[in-house]
């Protein structure tokens, strides 16, 4: 046995850390890193908010107890729709592939409903006059941090919809596998983690107390 | 084999992601109930970021699986990613100030 015989071949039988030093599928990977670089640009957007939030002293405080509820159950449609993500992955490891699609479907459903939910939100707001330079309340400022922060983030859930749907249609033929399905779940509980920082720091923040 | 690890059904089950999903409303609750105390504006900033910090533990550790998976794993992405966020929160407002020292208006 050469000694690059032995290189190659031993280097086999020292590795023996499973496909990856993680133990997880390459494409699991490359979603989790998305997910850093993402929340690093959410991480941005929050902290400029935060720190306008807490510099101006004009600033608006437009949303009444109807926003408040409404914001409430967009929070409640997207938390019960990680719940259904995780059912629709457990099914797909459990080999139950029409179950799991079922379990997607009602995750897209949360998704379309929130994002109908805050589209409401925001026509109300326009129709008040909220602009993005300017509205009735205050600070100017309002109207572009708050467009820009809920409106990346209604991008977000909106992609993630088509997202799921894909996969859905693709793992219901045979063309992804479980694992596929547990990736986008990834994504999905990326999308509601950011909206718990964005639900307090927007809303309750900005609440019409009187 | 080796794909094995990824395979596997978490060892949690559904019936502790209904108890974690009722923490996170609880949790959530308690920050709408804040909402309505009249505290100082920076002391509810700290509550309720620190509120939503812990729910958001709770989404990645449990939710996306992370405390699940190897050790490695974990210490290669949270770590890297606080630090960076911490970092902006330092730096972030010299954007503020950088119009001011010169360099784009000589």
């Amino acid at each position: 046995m050469s000694e690059l015989e032995v290189a190659v071949t031993g280097g086999q039988e020292i590795w023996q850390g499973g496909e990856s030093p993680y133990a997880i599928p390459s494409k699991k990977l490359g979603m989790w890193l998305f997910i850093v670089s993402d929340s690093i640009t959410f991480g941005a957007v929050l902290f400029c908010y935060a720190y306008l939030r807490l510099a101006s002293p004009d600033w608006p405080t437009p949303f009444r107890l109807a926003s408040i509820e409404n914001a409430t159950i967009m929070t409640f449609v997207l938390l019960s729709s990680s719940v259904t993500m995780v059912a629709a992955v457990e099914a797909a490891k459990a080999g139950r592939i029409a179950a799991s699609v079922r379990w997607l479907g009602a995750t897209m459903l949360g998704g379309v409903l929130f994002d109908i939910l805050h589209i409401r939100e925001w026509l109300g707001l326009i129709h008040e006059g909220l602009r993005l330079s300017q509205n009735p309340w205050g600070s100017g400022l309002f109207g572009a941090a708050f467009f820009t922060l809920t409106g990346l983030h209604m991008t977000h859930v909106t992609i993630g919809v088509i997202y799921l749907c894909i996969v859905a249609i693709g793992f219901r033929r045979g063309k992804f596998t479980s694992d596929d399905v547990e990736i986008s779940g990834l994504y999905w509980h990326f999308v509601d983690l950011v909206w718990m920082f964005i639900f307090p720091l927007v809303y309750l923040l900005s609440a019409r107390i009187r | 084999m080796s794909a094995s690890a990824g395979h596997a059904a978490s060892p949690a089950g559904m019936s502790w992601f209904l108890k974690v999903w009722a923490v996170l409303l609880v949790l959530t609750g308690v920050e709408i109930f804040l909402a309505y105390e009249e505290l100082p504006l920076h002391t509810m900033l700290i509550l309720l970021m620190g509120l939503s910090l812990i729910k958001a533990a709770m989404i990645v550790a449990y939710f996306m699986h992370l405390r699940y998976e190897r050790t490695s794993l974990v210490w290669t992405l949270v770590p890297a990613t606080i630090f960076v966020l911490l970092m902006m929160n330092v730096f972030f407002s010299d954007s503020l100030r950088i119009v001011r020292l010169g360099l784009f208006l000589h």
